[in-house]
C-alpha cells in the first residue's frame, strides 16, 4: 500500500481550502536507466476529492506532474468538522485514499 | 488539527469505508490517454473536448518567472468565466503538452494549483473549457534554469 | 542591485534581465512559492510513525531514546545537536545518535546501517526520523551546548576541518562558505563562519531537494559537499562530520532555523 498523503483542510467563511501532498514517484517515462533503457512511466492518473462522502472534484494527471505531487483547491459550502477524502489511482492500478477533517 | 498519526490511522478505515459504501470513485470516463499523449497544445485541448482556444483576460495563470529547477514548478489555473466544465494546465515545449486536467463541479471554485515538470523554458497555458465546447486560455512565459551545484 | 557574475560552466544557464525584477528576486519568488506544501511533510509523517513503532530484533520502539534532553524527549532537541552524550562518551549529531538508539533499544546493527547507501533500507528510516525530529524544533533558534570539554574540542576540530584545503582541486569548505555575498551560478552560498549564514546554512538541513525529489539529512549534505570538493566520502556519522556540525551549529548560535527546508 502506498505511503499516506498529507491533507490540510482549512475553513474560511463558507469555503475550505484543501492542500494535499501525495507520496508518488511520478516517473515521467522520459528518463533512461544506466543501461540506456527507458524507465517506464509510472504516475498518478486519477484524483478524486469528496466532501462528507460526496464527490466534489475529479482530475486526470499525466506524467508531467511533479514527483510527490502537491494539489490545492477550494471547496464551496464546506465548514469545520466536515470530512474531506482524497483518492488517487496510478497507471499501474495502485491506489491510496486518505481523509482529513476540516478545521 | 488532525495529527499525522491520526491521518495514518484513518486511511485504512477510509479505504474500506469508501469501498463498502459504494462511494468508491468509479471514474465517469476512462483516463483520457489520447489527450495526455498529444504533442501540441491545440491537439490536447481538442482531445479534451475544446475548440481552438481564444486568449481571455478572464482566465488566469500564476507561476514563477524563473524556475530554479524544472522538476518542480508551481502553477495556479483559475477563471471567472461561467459554465466552465474543465480546466487544463499545459506546457508548450514538454514532450506532451498536457500536464493536468481538472473537472469542475458546482462544489468547487474554479481555481486549482499543482506543480509541473518543465523540460525547458517554455510558455505555460491555463485553459478553461466551457460546457458548449469553447476554450479560453491565458499563458505565461517561464524560464527554467539549472541552478548551481550547491544548496 | 547585486551583480551576477556569469560563469561559463558545465551546466547551461539562461538568465533574463527583467526591467522590474532581478533574476535573484525571481528565484527568491520561486523558492517562496514552494514553501507551502513541502514534500518534507511526507517524510516527517513517516518519521513520527517510526518513533513509536515497535521494530527491530528487540521489537521495541524508540520512545526511550535520549537525544540530549532526556529519554523520550524530542521537542527542541535538534537545535542542541551535536552535543556530548555520557553514555557513549562521544559528541554525537542527530543521525549518529539515532543509530545509537536504534542499536541499543531496537537491536539494529548500527555499523550495518552506517554502511547502507543513503535512501535505502534503514538509512531511509533514519532520514525520516531525522526530518521529524528537526520539525519538532521548527522555528527554534540554534543553541548547541559548549559546556563539556569534548564539545569545545569538537568545535576546534571542526574549525580546522572547515578550513583544511585538500583533494585534487585544493578545495576546503571555506573555499565556498567563508565569505559573504558569494554565489555559484544562481545559488547563494551562505557564509557559515557566522550568522546569518551559519544559522540559515546549518539550520536548513534536513531538506527536501526538488531537483531529485530526495530528502537529505545533514550527513548526506556533508557527504555531497565532500564529493563536490573531490574528497573521499566521509564515513556516515564519523567524528569529522560531527565536528563540522559542531563548528557550524555553534557559529549559528541564536540563529533561526528553517528545517525541514525545501531546496533546489
Amino acid at each position: 500500500m502506498a505511503d499516506p498523503m498529507r491533507i490540510r483542510a482549512q475553513a474560511a467563511g463558507d469555503k475550505a481550502t484543501i492542500r494535499v501532498l501525495m507520496s508518488h514517484e511520478m516517473e515521467s517515462g522520459q528518463r533512461k536507466d544506466g543501461n540506456g533503457k527507458t524507465i517506464p512511466a509510472w504516475h498518478i492518473q486519477d484524483v478524486t476529492a469528496t466532501l462528507n462522502g460526496k464527490t466534489v472534484m475529479t482530475a486526470e494527471w499525466g506524467p508531467a506532474v511533479s514527483k510527490n505531487p502537491f494539489l490545492q483547491f477550494t471547496i464551496k459550502g464546506a465548514k469545520a468538522g466536515d470530512k474531506v477524502g482524497i483518492t488517487w489511482k496510478d497507471n499501474k492500478g495502485d491506489t491510496r485514499s486518505d481523509e482529513a477533517t476540516i478545521t | 488539527m488532525q495529527t499525522r498519526r491520526e491521518t495514518l490511522k484513518h486511511s485504512a478505515a477510509v479505504a474500506s469505508l469508501l469501498a463498502a459504501s459504494g462511494l468508491f470513485p468509479h471514474y465517469a470516463q476512462a483516463f483520457e490517454k489520447a489527450a495526455f499523449d498529444a504533442k501540441t497544445i491545440n491537439e490536447a485541448i481538442k482531445a479534451m473536448g475544446g475548440a481552438a482556444p481564444i486568449e481571455s483576460k478572464e482566465v488566469t495563470i500564476t507561476g514563477p518567472d524563473i524556475a530554479e529547477n524544472g522538476a518542480v514548478v508551481p502553477f495556479g489555473a483559475s477563471t471567472s468565466l461561467p459554465n466552465v466544465k474543465r480546466v487544463l494546465l499545459l506546457v508548450e515545449k514538454n514532450p506532451s503538452a498536457l500536464v493536468a486536467m481538472f473537472n469542475v463541479s458546482p462544489e468547487v471554485e474554479v481555481n486549482f494549483a499543482t506543480r509541473a515538470k518543465m523540460g525547458q523554458s517554455s510558455d505555460v497555458y491555463a485553459v478553461a473549457i466551457t460546457n458548449d465546447g469553447k476554450a479560453f486560455f491565458a499563458k505565461k512565459e517561464v524560464k527554467v534554469t539549472l541552478g548551481g551545484c550547491g544548496g | 542591485m547585486k551583480k551576477i557574475a556569469l560563469a561559463v560552466g558545465l551546466c547551461s544557464l539562461s538568465v533574463i534581465a527583467f526591467a522590474q525584477k532581478s533574476s535573484t528576486d525571481s528565484i527568491a519568488e520561486y523558492r517562496q512559492m514552494l514553501q507551502d506544501g513541502n514534500p518534507a511533510d511526507l517524510f516527517e509523517a513517516k518519521g513520527e510513525g517510526l518513533w513509536t513503532q515497535k521494530r527491530g530484533p528487540k521489537n521495541a520502539s524508540l520512545e526511550k531514546c535520549d537525544l540530549g534532553k532526556g529519554p523520550g524527549v524530542f521537542k527542541g532537541v535538534w537545535v542542541e545537536l551535536p552535543r556530548y552524550f555520557p553514555d557513549t562518551g562521544r559528541v554525537q549529531d542527530l543521525e549518529s545518535r539515532l543509530l545509537t538508539c536504534m542499536q541499543e533499544l531496537q537491536g539494529f546493527d548500527a555499523q550495518e546501517i552506517a554502511k547502507t547507501p543513503f535512501g535505502r533500507g534503514e538509512q531511509s528510516n533514519v532520514t525520516a526520523l531525522a526530518t521529524w525530529i528537526a520539525a519538532e524544533s521548527k522555528g527554534m533558534k540554534l543553541n548547541l551546548p559548549q559546556d563539556h570539554i569534548e564539545e569545545r574540542k569538537m568545535y576546534e576540530v571542526g574549525k580546522r576541518l572547515f578550513f583544511m584545503r585538500g583533494g585534487s582541486h585544493d578545495f576546503a569548505c571555506a573555499t565556498c562558505h567563508a565569505q559573504d555575498d558569494k554565489r555559484i551560478r544562481l545559488q547563494d552560498l551562505p557564509n557559515i563562519t557566522k550568522n546569518p549564514g551559519a544559522g540559515n546554512g546549518f539550520g536548513a538541513w534536513p531538506a527536501y531537494r526538488v531537483s531529485n525529489g530526495q530528502m537529505w539529512g545533514a550527513q548526506l549534505r556533508l557527504n555531497d559537499c565532500y564529493r563536490q570538493q573531490r574528497f573521499p566520502y566521509p564515513i556516515f556519522g564519523s567524528d569529522a562530520t560531527i565536528a563540522l556540525g559542531v563548528y557550524m551549529g555553534v557559529n549559528g548560535k541564536g540563529g533561526a532555523t528553517v528545517a525541514p527546508a525545501i531546496k533546489r
